[in-house]
């Protein structure tokens, strides 16, 4: 399986998002993470779609996707030339003898303690999906009762905007 | 800009009106209504009733594939909408351009299960080339145009347009043209010239070259290309299922259809190739077999107008993305100029295929029990009607009989249910094609089972005097289920019957069914009744015509490739495979 970033720029239309995420279930992609939200450019919105190709070219992925009416643009989005960041809040088991520990691996990762009860704290940490995998092996043996993660967000690293060439 | 103050429904006609569609295929319902009405004062656009929305959809279908205009269908909300979903489907595996225009239940009552709610743009996202839903009056114009667009460039596909029955009944104000705004679609018609210029170098440095014509030669109108093309490089010529028409029958350069039921030449010139000259045509399951052994010598150019079909299936050597019409133009200009140069000699390919031809024409037996020879049937309806006629096949054996026994000179002349393998097809497609031809004869060969699937539309036929001719090959059951049935599960026959032919309970009896209908009904059980027949449908136009031939069960399609295997393993006839004189 091999693992690929797509950014897909789309019009803000009703239904984009089942039409992209239906589009990758009927033609056997795997969607490992998808995050979407609005962009610089009004009526545009940008998904950033991780996907988990079993022996397909990425090419049919994104030729398919280029058929959608719908979708402006598409680039892949290759390690060495862009950025990506996974967003983690997770709730950790707290008591007296183990809250410091918690806070010198919260210092550690650059994490954020953002609430704070008696008996557990809530932790909100930004990074790569490695980093994010890290923190989450210091913290289990604290006991981690709740986890929720956003998709991958990626950006292409110097000056250039995806947006620039598809929209006026 | 000039305006006028218009319902959303009176906008929705004029705006098709404007687009210039002068027919339209439907079924009133609730949700529908407010565009019925205005519907009922145009002059330009005829309205025909079906007797079921499927009905409307295959019409749609059969008025487009015969004219290669935008074939349009209309129906309710929820059911009525659900029931054009199997032609929607059809429409996007055939790459047909159809526009269907559904009701929806008010824009607030969307979301709430309200009666005769159905989420159609939902339900056909996966099978429309685009789909919208439209909840103002004032977006109709625009949509209806963008849906326009869409369904008739690039490759031709189905759109939906689903409208809120408020948005039908809101006025706002109309002007046209409309704004019509599709940033993402952006069709590439016009290929690289490069890409162009490489495809004629390995075409003339090949020798064993073949034109592999799909259809997408038929609906970008590049017959006349192909045609012009094929003569220059005196290469031999494969038309698939959906291409049957696009290059002429009667041709010495044809080889006829490649493919499960393909001919032996041309099964095999495929599968000797040193270069696959791939022109509209997506490489099939139907046609390849077994992928990785499908033509292994072979290089390939691959020319479609959808670059997501090239590489799809089979890897292309030269890749070409545009309009088949466009590339095979610039293609000749680029041949003109290279065989100045190099002239390609292609003799020892065709006495290889020569012999082909000559050792393995298409053919058939006659029958054990004495009854008519199916293929027999259809070759006379071919013989007797012309190369002008059209004929719209279901799906099943009789399909494929028609497509091999039937000469097709023209585009056009030849609609099928390819892709999906619609049953019941026919009658409605029949229906649509003679509505945009009327002064074609226009067959409808059927099957028994797919007959039984649409022939309520032959009341359509008869009340709006659309005088279509139906020859069911009647052998009593679903023929190619049973023939894979006879050959692959040791004649164990499930539920393969359908007990409609002269010796069986006869339900229905076809030619009662036919009268019932108001046509004129005809049965054919023998040799010596099969011409008559036929020119009595030919010279009857006052109604539709049905002739029930009854005919042998046994008979079965041959050549076959069975499913999944190599395109080597072609059987001339049951356990016979072809011989090859100390080729490999």
């Amino acid at each position: 399986m091999t693992q690929h970033v797509l950014s897909l720029l789309v019009e803000n239309k009703p239904g984009i998002l089942t039409r992209v995420a239906a589009l990758f279930a009927r033609r056997g992609f795997n969607i490992e993470s998808l995050a979407v939200g609005t962009t610089e450019v009004e009526g545009v919105s940008r998904m950033t779609v991780v996907v988990g190709l079993d022996g397909q070219p990425l090419e049919q992925v994104t030729k398919q996707l280029n058929k959608l009416i719908n979708v402006l643009k598409i680039v892949e989005l290759e390690d060495d030339a862009s950025v990506a960041r996974d967003h983690m809040l997770i709730k950790v088991r707290t008591d007296a003898s183990t809250r410091s520990q918690v806070l010198e691996a919260v210092t550690l990762f650059r994490a954020r303690v953002i609430d704070v009860v008696s008996d557990s704290v809530v932790i909100e940490v930004t990074g790569d999906a490695a980093k994010c995998q890290a923190f989450i092996k210091v913290l289990e043996p604290f006991g981690i009762k709740e986890l929720v993660q956003s998709g991958a967000i990626a950006i292409s690293r110097g000056s250039k905007s995806m947006s620039e060439k598809v929209l006026r | 800009m000039a305006t006028e103050t218009l319902t959303g429904a009176q906008a929705l006609i004029r705006s098709l009106e404007m687009l210039g569609v002068d027919t339209v295929f439907g079924l009133p319902g609730g949700a529908i209504l407010p565009t019925y009405d205005p519907l009922m004062d145009s002059t330009k656009v005829r309205h025909i009733l079906v007797r079921h929305e499927q009905g409307a959809g295959h019409a749609a279908e059969g008025y487009a594939a015969a004219s290669g205009k935008l074939g349009v269908c209309i129906a309710t909300s929820g059911p009525g909408a659900t029931n054009l979903v199997t032609a929607i489907a059809d429409a996007h595996m055939d790459s047909v351009p159809m526009l269907a225009i559904t009701g929806q239940v008010n824009s607030f009552a969307i979301g709430t299960d309200a009666f005769q709610e159905a989420d159609i743009v939902g339900i056909t996202m996966p099978i429309t080339k685009h789909s919208f839903l439209v909840t103002k009056a004032e977006d109709i114009p625009g949509v209806i145009a963008a849906a326009y667009e869409i369904a008739t460039t690039g490759r031709p596909g189905p759109v939906l347009v689903d409208v809120a029955k408020d948005a039908q009944n809101a006025k706002f104000e109309f002007s046209w043209p409309p704004k019509v705004d599709l940033p993402g679609y952006k069709p590439v018609t016009d290929p690289h010239g490069k890409q162009v210029q490489a495809a004629a170098e390995l075409i003339l440095k090949s020798h064993k070259p073949i034109l592999y014509v799909g259809g997408g030669v038929i609906r970008a109108g590049a017959n006349k290309e192909l045609l012009k093309l094929a003569e220059l490089l005196h290469a031999p010529v494969t038309t698939t299922l959906m291409a049957r028409g696009a290059f002429p029958d009667s041709h010495p350069q044809h080889l006829g259809m490649p493919g499960m039921h393909g001919t032996v030449p041309a099964v095999t010139a495929l599968q000797k190739s040193d270069l696959l000259i791939t022109l509209g045509a997506r490489f099939d399951d139907r046609v390849t077999g077994d992928v990785k052994s499908f033509a292994k010598g072979a290089k390939v150019i691959h020319v479609d107008v959808d670059p997501a079909e090239i590489g799809k299936i089979r890897h292309a050597d030269v890749p070409i993305v545009g309009d088949a019409k466009v590339v095979i133009a610039m293609l000749i200009s680029e041949i003109e100029a290279q065989l100045k140069k190099t002239k390609p000699d292609y003799s020892d390919w065709w006495v290889f295929l020569n012999g082909l031809k000559e050792r393995y024409p298409l053919g058939y037996n006659d029958l054990d029990d004495g009854k008519l020879a199916p293929q027999y049937v259809i070759e006379r309806i071919g013989e007797l009607s012309g190369p002008e006629a059209v004929f719209a096949a279901g799906v099943g054996q009789h399909q494929m009989w028609s497509a091999q026994f039937i000469k097709y000179e023209r585009p056009n002349s030849w609609l099928n249910s390819g892709g999906a393998g619609t049953m019941g097809y026919s009658v409605p497609a029949a229906m649509g094609a003679k509505v945009a031809q009327p002064d074609r004869l226009v067959w409808a060969i059927d099957g028994d089972g797919c007959f039984q699937m649409t022939n309520q539309e032959l009341a359509t036929c008869t009340i709006n005097n659309i005088p279509i001719k139906v020859a069911i090959i009647n052998n009593s059951s679903l023929g190619m289920v049973r023939q894979w049935q006879t050959l692959f599960y040791n004649s164990r026959y499930s539920n393969t019957d359908l007990n409609t032919g002269t010796d069986t309970a006869m339900v229905p009896d076809f030619v009662k069914l036919a009268e019932a209908y108001g046509c004129l009904g005809i049965r054919v059980e023998k040799l010596e009744e099969v011409d008559a027949a036929i020119k009595l449908a030919m010279e009857t136009n006052d109604r539709p015509v049905v002739i029930d031939f009854i005919v042998g069960r046994d008979a079965m399609v041959w050549p076959m490739v069975p499913a999944g295997v190599s395109n080597d393993a072609v059987q001339y006839a049951r356990d016979a495979a072809p011989i090859w004189d100390g080729e490999e």
